[in-house]
Order: structure tokens, then sequence, then C-alpha cells
């Protein structure tokens, strides 16, 4: 029957499925310059759309007169909000079941929104034309900081000033947005107020941006003979989008179609909805051609979706040896001038609420204030799963912040507090069920490889040679323990807009044997051709270089939520995986067959069926996948396809211990970094070379983040910020050179136990770089520095601590 | 707008003569007139390097430079490194170590690498930090580009030494 029986160790490796280090399939079209991003995309015909955008943070808009504009050769329209208005779409709806403008309705709310969209024929007669555009503006007070916004008459928002409530409850006060509460509020405090021992810190995470290297944009193409819309994009979540436009514009939803292209990083920053994407979309309907839009770089980083930006009261309480009794996290949230954060529906303040971290804490209450102020709208999740990065930064300092008040090494005080590997599945006080961890061994095994008992002998030294005038450098060691929550989400109570975060995988096995699979996911540099090509190796015994992988494309992928908050491998991984499992339930039918034996008498082994006890007599897939198309068997319908769509039963808790070590300059705030030592568990490791790729990356945007990385802005509302020559973005130079590790705890409820890992350096990494700033300077008295830790932040922190003689 | 001049520009080895204002970018000629589309636009600013290209031998950020400034120069873009059937050693050695995920630093990128190692075949890990720290990547964490131009370097030597 079949003479050739490979080895079975062979027949493994040559499918490249699980746990191999796969080279990645995306590589020879991006090495040989055959991407295909959004501003690759030429249609003929097409126009190109720019923004006029304001000058001002808060102005009435008195006027806007386009007749200089559209009197220049080459512009073919300009849309303001007035023609927008009779279409419904001069305002849309955001993710965060606020509202917010397309084009400036009688006001600007902050610097860089957009007043007025322009179409022409080139991009430099649409510059030209954006700067022919007179709008006449009226100042008005600006406010940029959000507790000043709580107590203002200003009134940011008149649209909505009369209504006492949001959507997500009460609003006491106009520019409040919201209150959102998790936890025993009278519990924890009754515990902190009683306790032996409390610290008590007020601690800021900083706005900044995930500035993706390609910014956002969009090709707009309505077919007017035929009613299909077509919008090429970069989008996070293509069939998202294309249910929102749908909504927005009443086009059915069958004439849309949303491609996402390649993505030239993502981050967070694609995930939303923007005006961009409105205009060229009602542009392309008005003018019946194609419209290209792609922002440039201060628009990004001036308009589109900001990060973090939360202000967290902390107050954490103890037994005198150490037991956290209590934790307590008040915060004020700056979501700029519209609530435009990405989160699940029902979550304002995303899984903030995951900020008890690995800690075994019996009770503890989160409250979270969304305000108002002059800034963009945004919030998203910065290479993080929605604000969790934040609760692991918040939840870090607070245990460092403790360990002082106890006088213990913040080491220890970490290890006597974690979740023991005995209580999983563990319940959090604030209402999340932990999956899997051995947090202590990861613990001890990251402390080890540091020799950290060694590093503190060496940095008492080194303190006693700063005393003794020897030195002028300081050594810090940070340290991070963190827990992390992704893969959004079961459907009973996560949502976007309504639909539920499921995601999906469909399969179709080819005659030859070689087979085609597509996700509702989307990838923007993590690999997916290459990774989810693996998970179906191993289910369907197909080697990965015989599968290809598609995403993007709405009219041919399965509906999916997309790719955000590490949630492709959590949710559509798994849809993958039971994809498989469909297939290889039918193929074991087909095996049967073609063997003659029961259904019940074959196995799955590699790549085959084997009749069991008999392992010579086997049907590989090949020779299955064509006998399901060229055979009429009874009671199977030919071919060889399945669906699965994927509703989670719980998240998934990836977790890892980070630590950085570093030397401080006091006299200039420079830091060398020495050493960065990165251990993730995210479960099932896929490819192990993709996931280190994802740790660095993720290590040095958490690196740029603690160490510099931020959107500010004056108190008139400028972004101080916009390009990169003020927004920092690391080179080559002076990122460090990381050393990764790993444990294995799978997930017991996913098909193949992984958790998602793309997020968690961000996550774990921030503490690390911070807390190894704050431990340099904490032997002189320093509890707490806000970041970003620039040279000018440490070189004042060392100044107001005395330092400087 | 002004009067639009005559600009010859060769690319990849390939002459054209193309008809631009004088206020149009080199990346903007070679993007949209001559659908030259593996160099990006990331910043516009010089200094991200996604625009990198190679002009009369050296590297250059083409985002900022006029096509008018380039009249007559020879320019090398990714698309003039290697070929699908044979891969320049620097596109073979970021596929193997890994050295890109969103792709979109990548040709320019290599771009610059591949002019490096020509001013500097022998290069240290210091070397390649400071020698492509004008190309920006948001992915990678840079440890693995780094790799890879080292590896390259290494192969690119062997095979050197192999022909001679």
């Amino acid at each position: 029957m079949n003479d050739l029986t490979p080895d079975r160790e062979d027949r493994v490796a040559k499918l490249k499925g699980l746990g191999c280090s796969r080279k990645r399939v995306e590589d020879a079209r991006f090495t040989q310059g055959k991407g295909n991003y959004v501003d690759d995309i030429k249609l003929p015909g097409m126009l190109h759309g720019d923004f006029v955008r304001s000058p001002y943070a808060h102005a009435r808009v008195v006027s806007i007169d386009a007749s200089a504009a559209l009197a220049l050769d080459g512009v073919v329209a300009v849309l303001t909000a007035k023609d927008l208005e009779p279409l419904g779409l001069h305002w849309m709806p955001t993710l965060a079941g606020d509202k917010q403008m397309v084009l400036a309705d009688g006001k600007v709310l902050f610097q860089g929104q957009e007043v007025a969209y322009v179409v022409a024929r080139d991009r430099y007669v649409a510059a030209d034309a954006v700067e022919l555009v007179e709008v006449e503006y009226e100042e008005l007070e600006v406010i940029v900081d959000p507790f000043k916004a709580l107590q203002s008459d200003v009134v940011l928002r008149e649209d909505i000033a009369g209504e006492t409530s949001g959507a997500h409850g009460e609003r006491r006060h106009p520019n409040h947005i919201f209150l959102w509460e998790e936890g025993d509020k009278s519990a924890t405090e009754q515990v902190i107020d009683s306790a032996d021992v409390v610290a008590e810190e007020m601690i800021y995470y900083h706005r900044t941006h995930p500035c993706p290297l390609e910014t956002c944009g969009c090709v707009a193409s309505m077919d007017k003979v035929n009613g299909k819309l077509t919008l090429y994009g970069t989008f996070q979540a293509p069939h998202v989008v294309r249910t929102v436009a749908s909504l927005l514009s009443g086009i059915e939803e069958h004439n849309i179609r949303v491609v996402s292209p390649d993505i030239g990083g993502g981050f967070g920053n694609k995930v939303g909805v923007y005006p961009g994407y409105v205009c060229s979309i009602v542009a392309s309907i008005v003018t019946g051609k194609p419209v290209k839009w792609v922002e440039d770089r201060m628009e990004n980083l001036m308009a589109t979706a900001f990060a973090r930006d939360y202000w967290m009261k902390g107050r954490i309480s103890a037994t005198k040896d150490g037991k956290i009794t209590a934790l307590e996290a008040k915060v004020t949230a700056d979501h700029g001038a519209f609530d435009a954060c990405a989160d699940p529906t029902k979550f304002p303040a995303g899984f903030f609420h995951i900020c008890t971290g690995s800690y075994d804490i019996p009770v503890a209450y989160v409250g979270v204030d969304g305000v108002y102020t002059n800034k963009a709208p945004g919030g998203v999740a910065y290479r993080c799963s929605f604000r969790v990065t934040e609760a692991a930064y918040f939840i870090e300092r607070m245990i460092e912040l403790l360990a002082i008040e106890l006088g213990m090494d913040a080491a220890e005080l970490r290890r006597i507090n974690f979740i023991r590997e005995d209580q999983f599945p563990y319940q959090s006080a604030l209402g999340w069920e932990y999956d899997s961890g051995d947090y202590h061994t990861a613990w001890d095994k990251a402390l080890a490889a540091v020799d950290y008992d060694g590093l503190r002998a060496e940095q008492a030294t080194r303190l006693e040679a700063f005393k003794r005038g020897e030195t002028r450098k300081l050594m810090g060691i940070g340290l991070s323990f963190f827990t992390e929550i992704v893969g959004a989400g079961p459907v009973k109570n996560c949502d976007i807009l309504g639909m539920g975060m499921f995601d999906s995988c469909e399969i179709r096995i080819h005659p030859t044997g070689s087979a085609i699979a597509r996700l509702g996911t989307i990838s923007q540099g993590q690999g997916h051709a290459t990774t989810f090509a693996q998970i179906l190796a191993s289910e369907i015994g197909i080697p990965a270089d015989s599968i290809t992988i598609e995403e993007g494309d709405t009219d041919t992928a399965p509906y999916g939520l997309g790719t955000y908050g590490s949630r492709s491998t959590p949710v559509a991984g798994a849809a993958t995986a039971l994809a498989g499992r469909k297939i290889r339930a039918k193929a074991q039918m087909i095996a049967a067959y073609l063997l003659e034996v029961h259904d019940n008498d074959v196995e799955f082994d590699v790549d085959r069926f084997v009749v069991k006890g008999a392992p010579e007599r086997f049907k590989t897939m090949a020779e299955i996948a064509y006998a399901a198309y060229n055979q009429a068997i009874p009671g199977v319908e030919p071919g060889l396809e399945a669906v699965s769509y994927y509703d989670p039963p719980n998240m998934t808790y990836p977790f890892g211990a980070y630590i950085c070590v570093m030397d401080v300059d006091v006299d200039t705030g420079e830091v060398h970094i020495r050493q960065v030592y990165a251990l993730d568990d995210c479960g099932t490791r896929i490819n192990p070379m993709v996931i280190e790729g994802q740790v660095h990356g993720g290590l040095t945007e958490a690196y740029a983040i603690a160490m510099a990385q931020e959107i500010a802005y004056d108190d008139m509302g400028n972004c101080k910020t916009a390009t990169l020559m003020d927004f920092f973005w690391p080179t080559a130079w002076e990122t460090p050179h990381y050393t990764t590790d790993h444990t294995e705890t799978p997930s017991p409820h996913h098909p193949i136990g992984a958790k998602g890992v793309g997020e968690s350096p961000n996550v774990g990494g921030v503490p690390a770089f911070s807390n190894a700033v704050h431990d340099a300077l904490r032997p002189l008295g320093l509890r707490q520095l806000h970041m970003p830790h620039d040279h000018w932040r440490i070189w004042k922190a060392a100044n107001d601590l005395g330092l400087h003689g | 707008m002004s009067k639009k001049m005559q600009i010859t520009l060769t690319v990849n080895g390939e002459a054209h003569d193309i008809l631009a204002e004088p206020r149009e970018l080199l990346i903007y000629v070679l993007r949209e007139r001559l659908n030259i589309t593996g160099p990006h636009v990331g910043c516009e600013t010089s200094h991200c390097g996604a625009c990198t290209v190679t002009l009369n031998g050296k590297s250059v950020k083409s985002c900022t430079m006029f096509a008018a400034q380039a009249d007559g120069a020879e320019i090398t873009t990714i698309e003039g490194l290697g070929s699908p059937d044979s891969r320049h050693a620097l596109q073979e050695a970021f596929k193997e170590h890994h050295g890109l995920q969103c792709g979109f630093c990548t040709p320019g990128m290599i771009t610059r690498a591949a002019k490096l190692l020509e001013e500097n075949p022998n290069p240290t890990e210091e070397d390649v930090r400071f020698g492509m720290a004008g190309n920006l990547c948001r992915c990678t964490g840079y440890q693995n580009i780094v790799k890879s131009v080292l590896a390259a370097a290494s192969d690119i030597n062997t095979a050197k030494e192999a022909a001679q």
C-alpha cells in the first residue's frame, strides 16, 4: 500500500508545526520591497484627501471660507461639517459609547482636530489647498489638566452639557465622563485604615502614543455602477470597520468590502475609526472616484489615538511581616476631547482591575473617573491588553513602595505574596479568574539567572563608594513581576459596539493535500502567516509550508474582531485549532472507509491515520484529501473544509519576571542600562523565534515609554511632541541588549494551551525600567518619580534629593 | 506651482526621464511617478530612514531631498538589491535571523545596511548599532537586525574568500 514510512521524528519535523522556530513566510516579500501597504495602492483616477486642522486646542469656529481653495486648479472638493450634516456624518459614534466630531461642528476641542477635508488631484495640490482654506476661530479657555477640568466652569462638551448620565452611568460634572468601580470599597477602606503598614502614593502613567512606523490611512473606492464600496486601510479590525461603515453610511454590509493590506505596525493605534476614513468614504461617494488619505507623522502624533494618561492614587496595606491585606486604586483618567477609548464596551477602564497583579490580595477596590480635557482623544491599548499596562505599573510601583514602608527586600515581598500554584484557578478580589500560573518557579529562575543576591551586594558596595565620594553613579535593580489578562474575550461580557469578541478560522484542504486557512484577525508584523500555519500543521498533519494563511479581506475571511489586546493566539489561534480538529474528524471517517475498518479503529499519527495496532496500514492526509474530492464515500459529503467560531470561556493570563540593572549618573541624569532579563510564560510556545522577536520589540517600546517617550502639552494645549525630533523613539544605538528566558505553564482552557505574548514585554517592561531608576535613588530618599525618566527629570530628582551639593 | 523640470534618474540600472515640479521630493517621484514602492514614507523629517536609498554611492533619505537635486544621479533602492532567484546576503540574513516583523522599515534598513557593509565589511556590533542609527524600527528592538547585519557581513566575506 504505502511503501515508504519515514521515521516519526522526521515526519514531525517536516510539518514545521507547534514549537519549532519556523522562518517567516512573510519575509521574502518584505525583504525585497514587495510589501503591499495602503500607501502603495494606486487606483485609476484616484484623488487625494488632506485635512485642515485646528491650530487651537479650544476655540469656536466662526467661519470657514473655502473659495480660494476651490478655485485652485486640481481641487475637486472641500468638505466641512455642514456638508456632512445632511448625511448625519458630521459626528460619529466612538467605540466607548461616546460620539466624536468627524469635522469641527461649531467648535474645536483639541489641537490638530479635523476642521475641513480637501480633495484634490494629488498630494501637493491638496496640501496647497489646505493652506488656502480660511478658518476664523474665537479662542476659548483651554483645560489640559483633568483635575482642573472637574473643578472648572468651562464646559468642553457643549453637545452633552445638560446630560447627567452617559454610556457608563452618572456624570457628576459637565467635564466628567464616568465613574467606573469594581471591588468592595468599604471593606477595602476598613482594612487599610486599620492596617499595621500602609503605603500611599499618586502614581502617574503619562500620556504616550503607539506611533507605528506606518501612519494611518485608507483608500475608499465607491463603484457607483454596482453600488459597491471597497475600503482599503490600516485596520486592526477590518470586519468591525465594515460593520461600522455600513451602519454609518447606510450601505448594506454585503456591498462593502474592507481590506487590510500589509500593515506597518499597529500597537493599538489602528483599532479605532478616524475622521479620515469617514471623509474619504464620503468624498469617494460624492466624486465617484477612489480617494486616498494617508496622514503624515505630525497628524499621527497629534490627532490619532494616544495611550495611558492615568493618574492613579493608590493605597496598599500589609501586616508587619509583609502579608498584603488590601489594595485601593482611585484613578483619574484623562480621555481628551472625546471618549474614544478602544475597550470592550462594558469596560470603560478596560481591564484595569487586573491591578491586584500576581498577588493574593484578599480585598480590593478600584474607582476610575473618566474626564474630558482639550487633548486628542484615544486611550488605546498601546501594545497591551486594555489598560493592563497601567495596572501592572501601578501594582509594581505600589509593591516597591510597600517594601520601603516595611523595610523589606522587594523581591522577598513579592515572593511571600504571590498567588501559589495550588491556588489556580484563582479568583481575584476584583472578579477575575486567573487560569494558570507558577509564579514562584518563574521568580526563582529569574533571580538566579541575574544573581540577584550578588547584584544587591554590588549595589550596597557602590552606595558606600558613592557616600565616600568615590563615584557619582548609583546602581539600580528594577524588579517586575506581571500578570497579564489577554484574549478578549468571552462573548457573555466582551463586545465591541455589540459585536461579541469571538474569532474565527475557515480551512479548505485542496485535493492535492495543500490548504488555505482564513482568519478574522490581521497581522501587523506578528507573523500570523507563519505561526497559524504551524498550529494547523500540528492539528491536521499537513506541512506548514503547504498551508496559506490569509487575513484582512472581509469578502473572503470569516468574521472576527481583529488583532489587538494579544487576542489573536488566545482566540483566533483556538479557532484555528478547533477548525483543524473538525477537518481531522472528517478525515478520520474517510481514512476508515479507505482502509475498510470502523472509524474508531483508526487513529491520527502526525501526518496520517493508521489502523490501531497495525501502523503499516495507513492513509496520509494527502491521500485522504484526494479521496475527499474524487470518491463517493457513503454518508460523507464531498470536500474537506471546516469553519470554527471560537468564543473563549475565559481570558488567558500570561505572566513573567523582568529584571533591569542600570547605572544612574546623578550629575547628568544619564542612565546606562547594563542588563535586561525577561522571563516570559505565555503557555504553550508556538514559535520560539517569533516569541523572542515579540519580546525584544515590546521591551524596546517599554524602554522608550519609561525613559523618555511622551505626548506632552503646554498650558495652551499645544502638543509639544508631534515630530520624531521631540517624540522619543529609540535607535539601535541606545536600545539595550536583551536576554530572554521562559517557563511554560499552559492555559488549561485553550485548545493548545497558548496564552499570547506580544504585549507582555510592554506590560512587564515599563515597571522594570522605572523601578530600576527608583531603586538607584531609593537609598537616598526617593519614593516616587513620575515617568518618563529622561535625563532632565532624573537630574532634577537627584537635585531635589540634595545630591548636587 | 512652478513650471515642471526635466529630470533624469537612473534607478536600479534603468534610466528614466521625468517631468516633475521642482518641489517634488525624491521619495514622491520614486513612489508615485516610477511606482518604485519599496522605499516608504515614515516621517518626512529625516528621522526614521524608511525612505533610505543609495544615491551616487551614499545612503540618502529620499524624503528630504528634491528629485531635482538628484538629476543625473544613480540610485539604488531595495528593488535593486538581489532578485527573487538570487537574494542579497542581507535579504537572506534578515529572514534567517528574524530581523523584521511588520516589514515597513525593512527596505530602508536593508538598503542602509548594504551601504554600511560596503563602507565597513567587518563591522563590530557597536559599528552596526551606530551605523544603522538613522533607521528606526518599531517592532524588533534592533537586536535581531544587528544580528542579521553581522551575519550577512560574515556571509559576504566568506563568499568573497571562496571566490578568490
